[in-house]
């Protein structure tokens, strides 16, 4: 399936827009990293393609048909969104946040049947959190709660996911274990749209990385055409080394000092 | 016990507490009496009577008082991401109690006070929603709003305290105020069955979803659920159990914020299981409660006062317990 959006641009506020124009695909089976500055648009964009906005000018089209034709349930049969916190308001366990992404197939006036136990657990279970299934979430690390958002965002079955920065805030290996989750579901057919400030992580999990710079998509490609020195030095205003062994690039350094 | 079963055990809690209510009164009435006078069988026509015209409509108004309080109080808590809220957060009270000073200072008959009451209540929500509407409907200008119409309200109450008779009718609003079920008869249950009945199925068949609403409203919309129309019919349906309540009882506090937290403490914070539970422990409570009120002394305690004065404690009790699962007040 291809996710793709179209033209789009969008403004919070009018005759100023963080979008302006960017067409750019999301496939099944391939990770698609967003890179780019604070307040290039990258999350902006990420609501729009989750349907989440509507924007001003272009669409949304899922294999051709428009996202905004879809009820909002059955949009969130097919797109997916992860957030980069979750912060309930009461003590639910593991399981049950996870449940909550049954949502769109649970009718108002009636309760999740097997089949959607059956996907929680199954979600749990894809991301080795079996044992934290009756964990309470205040009681998770940073690490596990990020984990347990994106079994939320599996359970709810769509073909493609939206997660917003999953990397952040973590520390080295939970950012990796987040992202080797994503990248083994990614394996089995998902479609996965990650907004990150790590052009480093783009460089060891992306298939595909799009550079956001102000509102516009600066380049997109294979990571390691797109994660390089002089295109990133456009986007973020500092030059940047690379560093590598022969084979591309491994990982870029921003050049100072 | 799984806490599934615990769940649908305190929804059944209010019937043998209710039962127990029945026997006691200042004309004490065996078990063997009670269940002859419930179920048609030989007893005395004046004990009879008691049970069906005086005592179980009087218990079956404190029943749905205290479920429609605290599901409503359940509810509101999630709607509104804050465990300290509950279902009178919106102006429902001072609504009510508004209309029910007018209804005392220009047509005091009991029919025209609860009628009066339940409208004011309604309107005083309504007031809240459309302001809140007109400012994006968000979770904190529906509560700035709810603020905002309460505290006008409750002025406007203030001024018809003022206008009324010092010696006959401004007692009267006083004593409504203070909340109690001493003037329940037979055809007052009428309204608040009606509304009892609608509202409390609708929330117990959608409990489940009700988890959705404590979501932010990006995370809801990504889930496929339409946050604001949602958020208006749930706080809608948790006015009509509020209103009703209150046009019968006057203003009872604590037990919409009270019931949802202990509830939670014994079943968890699932919807699932929550709304049974707060539902089935409202009931027992504010039943077993008015029991109280009107056998403790020879003259009636005002429900209200009793609920008052055993809320603030047991909710501090609470309230420390949460703290505590939650590491501290972020």
């Amino acid at each position: 399936m291809r996710l793709r959006a179209q033209d789009l641009v969008y403004a919070y506020i009018p005759g100023r827009p963080v979008l302006r124009g960017i067409t750019l695909d999301l496939r099944s089976g391939e990770t698609a990293f967003l890179l780019g500055p604070n307040g290039s648009g990258k999350t902006t964009f990420l609501d729009l393609i989750g349907g989440l906005r509507t924007p001003r000018e272009g669409e949304v089209l899922l294999d051709e048909r428009p996202l905004a034709s879809f009820s909002a349930r059955q949009r969130a049969q097919l797109v997916g969104y992860v957030p980069q916190f979750h912060e309930p308001p009461f003590n639910f366990t593991a399981w049950e946040v996870v449940l909550m992404g049954r949502a769109p197939y649970v009718r108002w006036l009636s309760q999740p049947k097997e089949r959607d136990r059956r996907a929680a657990d199954g979600a749990l279970a894809a991301l080795g959190l079996a044992g934290f299934r009756d964990r309470p979430y205040y009681t998770l690390s940073g690490g596990e709660r990020r984990l347990v958002l994106v079994a939320r965002g599996l359970a709810q079955g769509a073909a493609f996911l939206l997660l917003d920065e999953p990397d952040a805030h973590l520390d080295p290996a939970n950012q990796h274990r987040v992202l080797l989750a994503v990248q083994e579901v990614v394996g089995e057919g998902l479609g996965a749209g990650i907004t990150s400030h790590s052009p480093n992580n783009a460089l060891l999990y992306a298939d595909r990385v799009a550079l956001f710079s102000s509102g516009e998509v600066l380049a997109q490609g294979v990571p390691a055409a797109v994660v390089a020195p002089p295109l990133l030095e456009r986007a973020y205003g500092i030059p940047f080394v690379s560093v590598g062994d022969g084979h591309g690039p491994r990982a870029v350094l921003p050049a100072v000092g | 016990m799984n806490r599934t079963c615990l769940s649908g055990a305190l929804l059944l809690l209010p019937l043998p507490v209710a039962f127990g209510a029945l026997m006691i009164g200042r004309y004490p009435i065996s078990p063997g009496e009670v269940f002859a006078s419930l179920t048609g069988g030989e007893v005395a026509e004046v004990v009879r009577a008691l049970i069906l015209r005086i005592r179980l409509p009087r218990i079956g108004a404190a029943a749905l008082v205290g479920a429609n309080l605290a599901v409503a109080g359940a509810v509101y808590q999630g709607v509104f991401r804050n465990p300290l809220v509950e279902g009178r957060l919106l102006g429902v009270s001072s609504g009510a109690g508004l209309g029910a000073a007018l209804a005392f200072l220009l047509f005091p008959q009991p029919a025209v006070v609860q009628a009066l009451a339940f409208a004011g209540g309604l309107a005083g929500v309504a007031l809240t929603a459309l302001l809140g509407w007109a400012f994006g409907a968000g979770v904190l200008v529906l509560v700035i709003a709810g603020v905002l119409v309460d505290s006008f309200l409750s002025a406007v109450l203030g001024l018809v305290k003022y206008a009324a008779d010092p010696l006959g009718t401004l007692p009267a609003i006083t004593h409504w105020l203070l909340g109690g079920l001493s003037g329940v008869r037979v055809p007052d249950l009428l309204p608040l069955g009606i509304a009892s009945a609608i509202g409390l199925s609708f929330f117990l068949l959608a409990r489940w979803r009700l988890n959705l609403l404590t979501l932010t409203d990006q995370e809801g919309e990504a889930l496929g659920v339409r946050v604001r129309p949602t958020r208006f019919l749930v706080v809608g349906m948790g006015t009509l159990l509020v209103a009703s309540a209150v046009s019968v009882s006057g203003i009872v506090s604590w037990v919409g914020l009270l019931v949802p937290h202990a509830a939670r403490a014994v079943v968890g914070p699932d919807y699932a299981r929550l709304l049974p539970a707060a539902a089935g422990l409202g009931a027992a409570l504010v039943v077993a409660l008015d029991t109280l009120a009107r056998t403790l002394l020879t003259a009636e305690i005002p429900l209200g006062v009793l609920t008052g004065l055993l809320g603030a404690p047991l909710f501090l009790v609470l309230f420390l317990r949460f703290l505590r699962e939650r590491g501290g007040w972020r």
